[in-house]
């Protein structure tokens, strides 16, 4: 169970106008403006559910998907997961989720997937019966046996992407952040990889937090949507709470950021 | 040690993929290392002496520093080139992983191409050696062990300290530089020559001398017999960094996506 009570993070960052003299004055004094990324936002998610997480860029999304999984420590809040502080407990608590961050790679860019896969066996010390169990099953459902041999660099975005997930669940993590999954791909893969998480939440019982950008996703995975916005929760429940009239859930959720402002 | 072997694997398996790469590289790293030895040579046959050190003492002193800082940079390549790492985003998934953060960083990169380089570091050590007649106990192989072991620990100690700052900022980091390829440049020489300021300066603060020039004088008959042990106390040094590191990983705030 994941439990996120009041929690704040607030970035730096560092300001200056464009220009020679201006870059010249920062030198010498520097102006700082702080960025609420998150303020306030407080959730409680079950085991075994599928959480779609969504807002416009630079929402809060990121942020919160990195404090979860231990990677940032906010000032303030509270944030159990399964019991543990994430960033306190970071070791313990990372050995039990799988990321994945759509737009950055873990697989090695020039040996074959395989290879990666092995590493990642070694630093999550799974043993071997339970690794070869996990790696048929993955392939199987996501038909990877043909792309085990080709180092990274020689794979599609779309084939990339379902090694990718692969590789975050060989450990069998009891839950899963699927930072932007799809984006990029093309309809096939896309479907590929909806269809794949779907099978892993009902079957597996895996909890899943997906943030995205395409309300496809949205439609097809999700039945509960945490909307946020400037950093505070703006909506907790179902996609259908914003749908209302509109024709799609596209425009449902534009006319919905306008109607905040955001 | 498992896991940095399986990482040295990997590391040699995409290096296969880019095979004259590599090899153009040793020879580049090779031959610039190679251009120092000339000018040292060239100088010291003017001078015949630095400071009561011969040409060939010299280029011992050379010889052992440069396998010294080879050896950290080839292991701690990840330390050397964090800003990326940092800049990238990459640091994040070493973070979402249940090992060790300094290890990941190490096994994240490692240079095999600095072979280049230390295979001109052991001929210059070799020829060393071989010239100045130095007589071989069980105390000056220790030496030297020693000497390989606390320099390699000190170089990565600075380069540890790079990475560390990189979470602070990641602009103008360029001074660490004097610590690292500076101190292999003035390593040519034995510390002494730079002033006794400069000695105690290496002695006590960054402790250089500890790996280089005290052990030098006992491998060359003129040092008191605890010299060959000072590279251990030069280890001590690696606290410090490693608590630095502590802390930046503490400040981390990451990069937006």
């Amino acid at each position: 169970m994941i439990t996120l009570e009041h929690v704040c993070k607030t970035y730096q960052v560092s300001k200056r106008d464009a220009g020679f003299s201006s870059a010249l004055k920062a030198l010498f004094h520097r102006e700082y403006e702080y960025i609420h990324a998150l303020d306030d936002v407080s959730f409680t998610i079950q085991d075994g559910e599928m959480v779609g997480y969504i807002g416009p860029n630079g929402a809060g999304k990121s942020s919160t998907i990195k404090i979860l999984s231990g990677i940032l420590t906010p000032e303030r809040g509270v944030c159990l997961i399964n019991g543990l502080v994430p960033w306190k407990n970071r070791i313990e608590h990372v050995r039990n989720i799988g990321v994945v961050f759509g737009q950055r790679s873990q697989l090695w860019w020039d040996v074959p997937i395989a290879d990666s896969f092995e590493l990642l066996k070694e630093i999550y010390r799974i043993d071997d019966s339970l690794y070869r169990r996990n790696l048929e099953e993955l392939c199987a459902m996501l038909q990877l046996s043909d792309l085990l041999k080709t180092p990274a660099r020689q794979l599609s975005l779309g084939q990339r992407m379902r090694c990718e997930i692969a590789a975050s669940l060989l450990h069998s993590p009891s839950l899963l952040f699927l930072d932007e999954p799809t984006i990029g791909l093309d309809a096939v893969s896309k479907l590929a990889v909806r269809d794949f998480i779907l099978k892993l939440n009902q079957e597996k019982k895996t909890t899943v937090i997906l943030t995205t950008h395409d309300m496809q996703d949205i439609e097809a995975l999700t039945s509960r949507i945490i909307l946020i916005g400037k950093g505070s929760i703006l909506l907790d429940g179902n996609i259908e709470d914003i749908r209302q009239d509109y024709p799609s859930t596209e425009e449902a959720l534009a006319a919905f950021y306008r109607s905040h402002d955001l | 040690m498992k896991l940095y072997g399986k990482y040295f694997a990997m590391h040699l398996k995409s290096l296969m993929e880019y095979k004259t790469s590599f090899f153009l590289t040793c020879i580049g790293q090779f031959l610039v290392s190679f251009n120092v030895f000339l000018g040292m040579y060239f100088m010291l046959r003017r001078f015949s002496t630095v400071q009561g050190f011969t040409y060939n003492e010299v280029l011992l002193c050379f010889g052992i520093t440069l396998m010294e800082f080879s050896l950290a940079e080839s292991v701690a390549r990840g330390f050397d080139t964090f800003d990326s790492m940092i800049r990238q985003g990459e640091f994040d998934r070493v973070l979402v992983r249940p090992r060790n953060e300094i290890l990941q960083v190490l096994g994240s990169r490692i240079e095999f191409s600095r072979i280049g380089r230390i295979l001109q570091a052991v001929v210059m050590f070799v020829y060393g050696f071989s010239v100045s007649k130095v007589h071989w106990t069980f105390g000056k192989i220790l030496a030297v062990v020693l000497m390989l072991i606390g320099g390699t620990v000190i170089f990565t100690g600075i380069f540890l300290v790079y990475a560390a700052l990189c979470f602070f900022t990641i602009e103008g980091l360029e001074f660490i530089n004097i610590f690292t390829d500076g101190a292999r440049e003035y390593g040519k020489y034995p510390v002494s020559i730079y002033g006794k300021r400069m000695l105690q300066l290496c002695t006590f603060v960054i402790p250089y001398a500890l790996i280089q020039y005290y052990p030098l004088l006992y491998l060359l008959d003129r040092g008191k017999p605890y010299y060959p042990l000072l590279p251990l106390a030069a280890c001590l040094f690696f606290l410090p960094c490693f608590l630095l590191w502590k802390l930046g990983v503490k400040h981390y705030t990451s990069a937006g996506s």
